[in-house]
């Protein structure tokens, strides 16, 4: 089961540069790791992060295996147009997990923003977790 | 990964005098407050707390039916937010049918079994631990408030006697450290008060929630003393003792710590 | 009746055996090492010069567990079409592997700024390569120490 927390703002002006939070539940066993009989742990870490804006990719990062468990990523992006931020992560064995958030784009006289937390949407995972 | 053996206190010169009294009140500190300025930014932020994921898988499995009687927490419990306000705060608690405190773990269990009539969760499954963090997040900010009447005091009597008992192979005892050497560094890292004040918790060696009694477990093996299993009543009435020498203090739960 | 294996066939099998175990047994190297790192970095930049400069990396001095190192870097820049930060790469010289993230930018990102949870296996040195539109490198390094909490866990 994993979770997702994403933190984007409501509403924004519309130029305003906004900040982006975005943490999800991942172990990312890093591949290092060996058991007590010495057997190697496999990889099995998220690989990608991808933002999209109403479809337009606006930040990607490529993770390895030094990124904590539980990856927390912060970035930003201007607010150009109201509609969906889709916030996707993507890794080994077939991870999957996406969400979204609306934003209401206005012009400069609007009222202040407040922070909006997501719903858990789509997840596929292969294998055991 | 370098593993700390608590042997290297031998060589720490930790003194072992006759027992100092307890911390006084106004002394009492969080661990929150032994922590750097970093790991304290990540508790304090919501948005970029690991615990708030187990928080709100939690609320997911509130809202769940399940079990023989087809029946979700929510169904008896209404909301959380307002009905679980104080509870974990106040727990471990008497449980009359049982003779003896349980801790909110414990609780958690004996709904399921009795009410839901599901199995009981296991210790440190997600499940169990997503559901505490839930429930423990609905009480942070209140003060610890666990119950010492004539029913309870012998149990808190055996947990106060576990904690200033020397044992195992380093002949020590928790309040060695906790409370006579908090001040002090093992191995680099600050000896706190040990006062559970977030927990379920968010620990950064484990990457993972874990709760009270793991950490227990954690600081039992490190001691070189024969361990207790989860949910051993060993466990629970020291869970008793170690929330009543924190009572007043907040709780913070999904707390964050090293 | 078969005939009892002699002191010579005997050594010659557990040789053999030892053999066959060590082929089996990979030594690693418990850490990259900083050539591994300059490689990794050499791999983004090719012989292009890497400046110092316009990139900020904020580490903590010491961290209580190198689990979860709190990460900040950014980069000075109008962040428009003609002049914008491409990528900020980061790398360790200590880890097994000396590559951290990758972040890619454009225009829309407004700000070259962004924030991570690192892993750190010892105390070291990481390294931010960040990539600019007009094709040129800058770097900034911090030094992290690394703590362990003391009492840990057996597996």
């Amino acid at each position: 089961m994993a979770s997702a927390l994403i933190n984007v703002p409501s509403r924004a002006k519309r130029g305003e540069v906004i900040e982006i939070k975005a943490l999800i539940s991942h172990p990312m066993e890093t591949g290092y790791r060996r058991t007590q009989l010495g057997v190697r742990i496999p990889r099995d870490i998220i690989r990608v992060f991808v933002c999209t804006y109403n479809g337009t990719e606006v930040f990607r990062a490529e993770l390895h295996s030094a990124i904590a468990a539980n990856p927390f990523i912060v970035f930003s992006t201007v607010a150009t147009e109201s509609g969906t931020l889709a916030l996707s992560w993507t890794g080994d064995n077939g991870f999957s997990v996406t969400e979204s958030a609306t934003i209401i784009v206005g012009d400069p006289d609007m009222a202040p923003h407040t922070p909006q937390r997501s719903e858990p949407s789509r997840e596929t995972r292969d294998g055991p977790r | 990964m370098k593993r700390w053996v608590c042997a290297a206190v031998g060589t720490a010169g930790i003194v072992a005098t006759a027992f100092a009294a307890e911390i006084p009140r106004a002394e009492r500190r969080s661990g929150y407050d032994f922590m750097g300025r970093e790991t304290r930014a990540m508790q304090d932020d919501d948005t970029a707390n690991p615990g708030m994921l187990w928080v709100l898988e939690g609320e997911a499995l509130w809202n769940r039916k399940l079990g023989a009687a087809g029946r979700a927490c929510a169904d008896c419990h209404g909301d959380a937010r307002a009905n679980m306000k104080g509870v974990a705060a106040r727990h471990p608690s008497f449980d009359a049918v049982r003779a003896r405190p349980l801790g909110l773990e414990e609780r958690i269990n004996v709904c399921r079994t009795d009410r839901q009539q599901a199995p009981p969760l296991a210790y440190e499954s997600r499940e169990l631990l997503a559901l505490t963090a839930y429930v423990a997040r609905q009480s942070r900010g209140l003060p610890i408030d666990v119950t010492i009447d004539e029913r309870t005091q012998p149990f808190l009597d055996a947990g106060r006697a576990t904690f200033f008992r020397r044992q195992g192979q380093l002949n020590f005892a928790c309040a060695q450290c906790h409370d006579d050497n908090w001040k002090e560094k093992l191995a680099g890292a600050p000896i706190t008060q040990a006062h559970p004040t977030g927990y379920p918790l968010y620990r950064l060696e484990w990457q993972n929630v874990g709760s009270l009694q793991r950490r227990l477990r954690n600081c039992i093996t490190g001691m070189r003393v024969d361990n207790y299993p989860l949910g051993a009543p060993e466990l629970v009435d020291l869970e008793l003792y170690l929330m009543w020498r924190a009572r007043d203090m907040k709780l913070e739960t999904p707390a964050v710590r090293p | 009746m078969e005939r009892l294996p002699s002191r010579r066939d005997f050594l010659r099998v557990v040789g053999g055996v030892t053999a066959g175990l060590a082929a089996t047994i990979v030594i690693e190297p418990a850490a990259a090492t900083p050539a591994a790192m300059q490689d990794a970095i050499r791999k983004i930049v090719g012989s292009a010069r890497v400046g110092t400069g316009r990139v900020k990396l904020e580490l903590p001095p010491l961290v209580e567990n190198g689990n979860t190192v709190p990460l900040a870097v950014s980069v000075e820049s109008p962040m428009t079409e003609a002049d914008h930060v491409r990528a900020i790469h980061v790398f360790t010289e200590k880890n097994p592997q000396p590559e951290v993230v990758s972040f890619r930018f454009g225009p829309r990102a407004g700000r070259a700024q962004v924030a991570t949870r690192i892993r750190l296996a010892d105390t070291q040195t990481v390294v931010a390569i960040s990539e600019l539109s007009d094709g040129s490198f800058w770097a900034a390094n911090a030094n992290v120490v690394v703590t362990l909490a003391a009492c840990l866990e057996d597996a």
